[in-house]
């Protein structure tokens, strides 16, 4: 398969303009500017079948169309580049190896939304890569890529580049909002939805960076030839980014649908040592875990729910026989206590709680009840919040616990991992 | 209109509110944390889960608009299920010190528990320890950031009601901490509603901190008496147990719902300033001759010997050379009577009620420079809405000698006019009678005292800024030696020989809504809980 995303990846120097225009940058950004309407380029989406890539799903073009025809206020768009889902490395390749794809895919989907202003909201700890983005928007602007008149057909469009400041849950895109205005990360109660009142009261458009990145292949090459590469309703490629136990872990671009065993065993080359499967993630650590007898699905959106799961960002995370799943839940929990924002009571009391009930177990504290516990915990948090992030530390512990009680209890029963612990420092967050 | 069904009963409701306002107009419980109506909806408490059919999973009442055709279950299983687990949540960390907490008997995490809790606790662990427990953040308001459930009604209240910014939640997930900004104080005209609108012990007033037992407290609608806004307040007060708080009846005030006059809120002026109603007070019964009676050389002469002798006086008193302070701090009842005995009966043309250089403070809320409760009731009753003279000529009169009696509803002269006025008049006028319920330097050497009940001691109407009259009721009988101003007034006129039969305030108020044209058609039941516009 010809990339599409990564194809620039391993060039050398392709995040500096001279590269990237070689390698014909900003060319559909001026075919598009200067020959199409935009009703025509987000129809264009729309024939694409592309999906949010940051998650969720949600056809892109119908995001877009959400937008209120008659407003008299500006129109933003924001990229969502706060790649925090653990497991999840794919929007970093691109900020750092091929910026100036995602800013051409800014330029068209700006144009399309009749945006002057773009703010990229860029995760705090990828320094690097927005080093490497705020450089590549500056020689955009300097050739005139960005600015006023762009490609003298009167467009104007000002990207700003934004480092958040290490917070998970600014990756929900109305926290990501709040703290891009200076506020607190705190997601918003929806309705109204951001295409209405989003950044500083205006209609804006929220949409991942992966998925913009797909805005100028889709306007070259055409929306049926994107749908095709995918399965029906999930057009294009992903980038599935792979970790875990695998021998070749990294960055694969595939289409939507590839089966996750083939990615496992022919893409990311088997386990290492030749070791047996346990366990994957397909979607980044809030998906619910697949057992090794699970992995012949299709990684694409629908056949993922259909499993019980969901591609999520797509950030494959691979368990061998040594992973222990008690000590894999153990982390995802301190994770989703650390980072919950705590606007919503279940959330906020729920992830402590949980956390503080897996970490007894983990240490060999733990008793059988509690399994129950963690279950009555996970179910009363689910679909009870403001944003999905309780959902998301409700399906680990679900899966984990359903999936591997055995494991569980065993760890429980035995308590053979009460001396390690006692060595680990538990922080106090 | 939509139609939709709560709990298996129809009801047509206006269209866009939300399930909450439906289900509070059909007067059904449903818990909730975060939400108030005064303030923008949260939607992060989520307890006011309901169960709506046709929808997947249960949604918050504060945040759903209603749809026709809804139908909305607040007490199926899936809704109780989905408020339990809130509460249980709200609970897990929850500090559970009811006994030493003086928000018990009003705490909604208490009420709901017992609502729809019930439940048996699964929490094995730890609680998280949070900083500030007792921790005073302002002249008013005590902290316990343990007991706080992060609804964030106060963060909301200093944002968008006081505009002062006072709160923030501080840290994240269950580490989250309720408390004024860095470096802030809560200090504000309002500060005192905070401790209305937190659901839990959170936020305690300071005032009223462990005074008594919410469960002892007696309750009676009324109406703050601080300025011309005329808030409805209760008065909570002491009902059984007098040996408590050294004869303090009063424990605190706190703002009753009118939207028409304060909404929700109350300032902090008027909360706290009850203190006169316990304090400072004329108890010793009737003085004449005053000062030589208060040092206790003479047995208190009673009410009637008292009331005789002033009617003696009046029917002998030369109608020029005798004038009247009335008082705007007087129920309309009781300015009608001044009306009809001194300008009706007796003929004193000098009477008048406003004292000049007495405004305070005053905002763009509720607070109002007139601090007097019925400036407005006092005009349309005594001048019937010609304009007001204030009390300066005639004390102008009396300073030149030109009074032989002054009679002084509440006012203190040395205050308006200064201590060396109050010294002329004094040494000028043969004859001071001064009527109030609290002590001041005119009372101090008046000839005769008479002690008035407080507001909260009588039944009778003010008449606010805007021409609204309301009703403020008895709590309590008038402290010891005190009468109510109607009741010892209808006595006098009597004696005076005057022919009103009127049984109490509510007869009053009829006679003159019979013949005032602001008050007319005007009566207790009309007015109610909520006041009533005068006719303009």
């Amino acid at each position: 398969m010809e990339p599409i995303l990564s194809r620039n990846f391993n060039v050398k120097d392709a995040w500096t303009l001279p590269v990237a225009e070689s390698r014909g940058a900003y060319q559909t950004a001026r075919k598009v500017l200067t020959s199409m309407k935009p009703e025509d380029v987000t129809a264009a989406v729309v024939a694409s079948n592309l999906r949010g890539l940051g998650g969720a799903g949600f056809p892109t073009g119908k995001k877009w169309q959400f937008l209120p025809k008659d407003s008299p206020k500006p129109v933003y768009l924001v990229v969502n580049a706060d790649e925090g889902e653990p497991g999840t490395f794919k929007d970093r390749y691109i900020l750092e190896r091929d910026p100036h794809q995602l800013i051409e895919g800014i330029l068209i989907s700006a144009f399309a939304i009749k945006s002057r202003k773009a703010y990229v909201y860029v995760r705090g700890e990828y320094a690097e890569p927005y080093r490497r983005l705020q450089s590549a928007l500056d020689e955009a602007a300097a050739k005139n890529y960005l600015g006023k008149n762009i490609f003298g057909t009167g467009f104007n469009l000002e990207i700003v580049a934004h480092r958040g400041a290490g917070a998970y849950i600014c990756g929900e895109e109305t926290a990501l909002l709040n703290s891009l205005e200076g506020g607190k990360g705190y997601p918003r109660l929806k309705p109204p939805f951001p295409a209405v009142v989003g950044l500083f009261g205006c209609p804006t458009i929220i949409n991942n960076v992966e998925t913009l990145a797909c805005v100028p292949p889709i306007l070259k090459n055409g929306a049926g030839w994107f749908a095709g590469l995918g399965s029906p309703g999930n057009g294009g490629t992903r980038l599935f980014s792979v970790s875990g136990h695998v021998k070749k872990p990294g960055v694969y671009e595939l289409p939507m649908g590839t089966p996750l065993r083939e990615i496992i065993y022919a893409h990311a080359g088997g386990l290492r040592g030749g070791r047996a499967l346990k366990a994957v993630i397909p979607g980044g650590i809030s998906a619910k875990i697949l057992t090794a007898n699970e992995i012949d699905v299709k990684m694409d959106y629908d056949s993922l729910k259909a499993a019980g799961t969901m591609l999520g960002s797509a950030g494959v995370i691979v368990m061998d026989d040594t992973a222990s799943i008690v000590k894999a839940l153990y982390y995802a929990a301190k994770f989703f206590a650390h980072e919950s924002c705590g606007q919503c009571s279940p959330c906020r009391e729920g992830t402590g709680w949980a956390y503080k009930i897996v970490r007894r177990i983990y240490r060999g504290e733990g008793s059988l009840k509690d399994l129950d516990t963690l279950l009555a915990l996970a179910k009363n948090m689910e679909g009870r919040t403001i944003c999905v992030f309780a959902d998301a530390a409700a399906w680990p512990i679900q899966s984990y616990i359903t999936k591997f009680r055995k494991e569980f209890e065993e760890h429980i029963n035995n308590k053979h991992e009460a001396r390690i612990s006692k060595f680990e420092t538990i922080s106090k967050f | 209109m939509a139609n939709i069904t709560i709990d298996g009963k129809p009801y047509a409701v206006k269209d866009g509110i939300t399930v909450i306002q439906a289900i509070d107009e059909a007067k059904i419980d449903l818990p909730r944390y975060c939400y108030h109506p005064g303030l923008s909806i949260a939607g992060n408490c989520r307890i006011c889960q309901v169960e709506v059919e046709k929808l997947p999973r249960s949604v918050i009442a504060c945040n759903t608009r209603v749809a026709e055709g809804m139908v909305i279950h607040t007490k199926s299983p899936k809704a109780r299920e989905s408020q339990q687990a809130v509460l249980e949540f709200l609970l897990a960390n929850h500090p559970l010190d009811c006994p030493v907490c003086d928000q018990a008997g009003e705490c909604k995490l208490q009420d709901y528990y017992m609502e729809v809790g019930l439940y048996d606790p699964k929490f094995d662990d730890r609680k998280v320890k949070k900083t500030k427990k007792a921790f005073p953040i302002g002249p008013t308001i005590m902290l316990d950031q343990e007991r706080c459930i992060l609804c964030s009604r106060c963060v909301r209240f200093g944002d968008e009601i006081t505009r002062t910014h006072d709160f923030g939640i501080f840290n994240r997930g269950d580490r989250s901490e309720i408390d004024v900004c860095p470096g802030k104080e809560l200090d504000n005209k309002y500060s005192g509603n905070v401790a209305d609108i937190c659901p839990v012990g959170a936020l305690t007033d300071r005032d009223f901190r462990f005074k008594m037992r919410v469960w002892y407290l007696g309750s009676q609608k009324s109406v703050c008496p601080g300025c011309s806004r005329g808030c409805n307040i209760e008065i909570h007060y002491e009902k059984s147990r007098p040996y408590h708080l050294k004869k303090e009846r009063v424990m605190r005030l706190k703002p009753r719902e009118n939207q028409a006059v304060n909404r929700w809120w109350i300032c902090d002026a008027g909360r706290y300033g009850y203190k006169s109603i316990d304090h400072g007070r004329l108890v010793e019964g009737p003085l004449v001759g005053a000062q030589m009676n208060r040092a206790g050389t003479r047995p208190a002469p009673t009410w009637t010997s008292v009331l005789e002798n002033l009617a003696g006086i009046f029917k002998k008193a030369d109608p020029a050379a005798w004038a009247v302070f009335a008082s705007p701090r007087h129920t309309n009842e009781e300015l009608y009577l001044v009306k009809r005995i001194f300008l009706d009966h007796l003929k004193w043309g000098q009477v008048a009620f406003h004292a000049p250089g007495q405004e305070g403070d005053e905002d763009d809320f509720l607070i109002r420079k007139d601090k007097n409760p019925n400036s407005t009731g006092a005009s349309r009753i005594l001048r019937l809405g010609k304009p007001d003279e204030d009390i300066t000529p005639i004390l102008e009169k009396a300073r030149r000698g030109g009074l032989e009696g002054l009679l002084v509803f509440g006012h203190d002269l040395a205050g308006i006019a200064g201590p060396q006025t109050l010294e002329t008049v004094r040494q000028k006028v043969k004859t001071l009678v001064f009527e109030g319920p609290n002590d001041n330097p005119t009372a101090a050497v008046a000839d005769i005292v008479l002690p008035a009940a407080s507001y909260a001691e009588k039944e009778g109407t003010f008449t606010n800024f805007e021409g609204r009259v309301q009703r403020i009721r008895k709590a309590f009988e008038p402290v010891s030696g005190s009468l109510a101003t109607w009741d010892w007034l209808l006595n006098l006129s009597g004696l005076l020989g005057m022919s009103l039969k009127h049984r109490g305030p509510e007869d009053i108020f009829e006679a003159l809504a019979g013949e005032n044209e602001f008050f007319k058609g005007l009566n207790y039941k009309k007015i109610g809980d909520q006041g009533c516009l005068l006719n303009s």
